[in-house]
């Protein structure tokens, strides 16, 4: 018993150390995004609470916690209340599987890539609840075209993942980080990546691709009828979901906790600093790119993501497949 | 024409450029100021926060003529007079309501010997609806709290009226 309680702490203790940190960088990271957003357009972003305005999401954390939750009368009560706790429970279980370094890993599965896909598939499960059990037209639109977006794109997305798997050979993501040691996959794979760029965009519904919260048409999309926290923890989830998709991004294309070039200065920074830097550099592309489109029409998105993404991963993907098998430099051992 | 524009597309030139051009404006300096610590310049035709100003020997300039009520479009000021025992006419109630005021100037324009003016002032926010009820008394006293900026705003705008 008292062994159960031993390693079920330890656990717990592992899980926090991993937890805290990504709900602190999340706030960090949402006042990146606005300040970045703010520098490009010339103006100067939030800059009053705490050092450069660093506290500023904190002190928004605070306003809505105060804040009054509203549930409107026609709503499915307990659908309505269980979207956001499922949209921000599915964000952070997803980092269960990511590994900060090669001995930092919550839980080293060897399907962590399937694990993943499958976790972030199950995201447009909240954005689906929260908009169908407001019961208002704005919010129902909004949660329908972010199911059919984030559907279309997760299927170019899981086509760029096998493009990596063929390099590697293994599901598991430490061995896919470990396989760049001599070449990062943005590399040989930088098609590839630009596309997986453009679909994480999709997938977390950051713009140009932001149609299920297109203010200009519908209020706020899926999250028009929440207030207070839980509309913080839908807008918690979805940051959570980004650096999500940075981190994998990382991990796939940019060579992990892996230095830029394994020699001296480089070498001894420890790797999850390393780590942390490239999802940082993703971030910011993020925010860049946030600030500088215009917002995609709803059939343009759509022919975007079946009529060019998916054909030219999957093309992309034969040639991968023919070019290894052809120089004989498939990944073996594993089998 | 049209390879050059497929090819742009899927190279994706544009965006690059858009990515490269936000990266450089990112270093540009801001247009925006820190504004309640930093204010931008003001005209001194700024049609802010009313004030009723006074001589210099302290007598109130208003003659209760009621020409800025007359004029007032929003009709968000009333006076009553009364002769004062020196035989001058002079106001006993001279009441704005700031919330009807819609800040046109043209109790300014009207007034024929400057007393009723709009200074500088633009931060007078209050909690309460109440608050922006101005009375005789809280104009006299915004005249003397921005007497100085009020006469040198209507010095300096004078060759343009």
């Amino acid at each position: 018993m008292f062994e159960y309680l031993l390693v079920l702490g330890q656990e717990v203790y592992k899980i926090l150390f991993m937890l805290v940190p990504i709900l602190v960088s999340v706030a960090m990271v949402v006042w990146l995004d606005r300040r970045v957003w703010g520098l490009v357009q010339k103006r100067k972003g939030p800059n009053v609470v705490g050092p450069f305005g660093l506290l500023q999401t904190l002190a928004d954390a605070l306003k809505y916690i105060f804040k009054e939750i509203i549930i409107p009368a026609s709503a499915n009560k307990a659908v309505f209340i269980l979207a956001p706790i499922v949209t921000m429970t599915l964000a952070l279980v997803a980092w269960a599987v990511i590994p900060m370094s090669e001995d930092f890993v919550l839980s080293d599965i060897n399907v962590g890539v399937l694990y993943l896909f499958a976790v972030s598939s199950l995201g447009v499960y909240g954005i689906i609840m929260g908009g169908w059990a407001s019961n208002s037209k704005y919010p129902f639109l909004g949660a329908i075209r972010s199911a059919a977006q984030m559907v279309s794109y997760e299927v170019s997305i899981g086509i760029i993942i096998i493009n990596v798997l063929l390099c590697v050979g293994s599901l598991n993501l430490k061995d896919i980080v470990l396989a760049q040691k001599e070449l990062w996959y943005v590399i040989p794979l930088f098609p590839m990546f630009v596309i997986f760029f453009i679909s994480a965009l999709a997938e977390t519904n950051r713009p140009p691709f932001d149609l299920p919260e297109a203010e200009a048409e519908l209020v706020a999309g899926y999250q028009t009828e929440y207030s207070g926290m839980m509309y913080a923890m839908f807008w918690l989830g979805e940051y959570a979901n980004i650096l999500l998709m940075c981190a994998i991004g990382a991990i796939l294309f940019l060579g992990g906790w892996l230095p830029i070039i394994d020699i001296f200065p480089f070498n001894l920074v420890p790797a999850p600093i390393w780590m942390i830097l490239k999802i940082i550099f993703l971030f910011f592309l993020f925010a860049l790119v946030k600030a500088i489109v215009p917002r995609y029409r709803y059939d343009q998105l759509m022919r975007l993501g079946w009529k060019i993404l998916l054909p030219f991963s999957l093309i992309y993907l034969v040639l991968t497949a023919s070019f290894l098998f052809y120089f004989d430099k498939l990944p073996k051992g594993n089998f | 024409m049209t390879l050059i524009r497929i090819l742009k597309t899927i190279l994706l030139v544009d965006f690059v450029k858009g990515l490269i051009m936000a990266i450089k404006e990112m270093f540009k300096k801001s247009k925006t100021i820190n504004y309640p610590f930093e204010k931008g310049p003001i005209s001194p035709r700024m049609r802010g926060e009313h004030a009723l100003r006074r001589y210099p020997n302290g007598e109130e300039r208003c003659i209760a003529c009621k020409l800025c009520e007359a004029v007032c479009p929003a009709q968000a000021i009333t006076i009553e007079s009364a002769e004062r025992s020196d035989g001058s006419r002079k106001t006993t109630r001279y009441d704005i309501d700031m919330l009807k005021c819609i800040y046109c100037g043209l109790c300014q324009e009207s007034c024929p010997v400057d007393a009723i003016v709009q200074g500088p002032n633009f931060e007078f926010a209050t909690e309460t609806r109440e608050e922006l009820y101005y009375n005789k008394q809280k104009l006299l006293d915004n005249g003397d709290r921005w007497e100085s900026v009020l006469a040198k705003n209507i010095k300096l705008d004078k060759p343009y009226r």
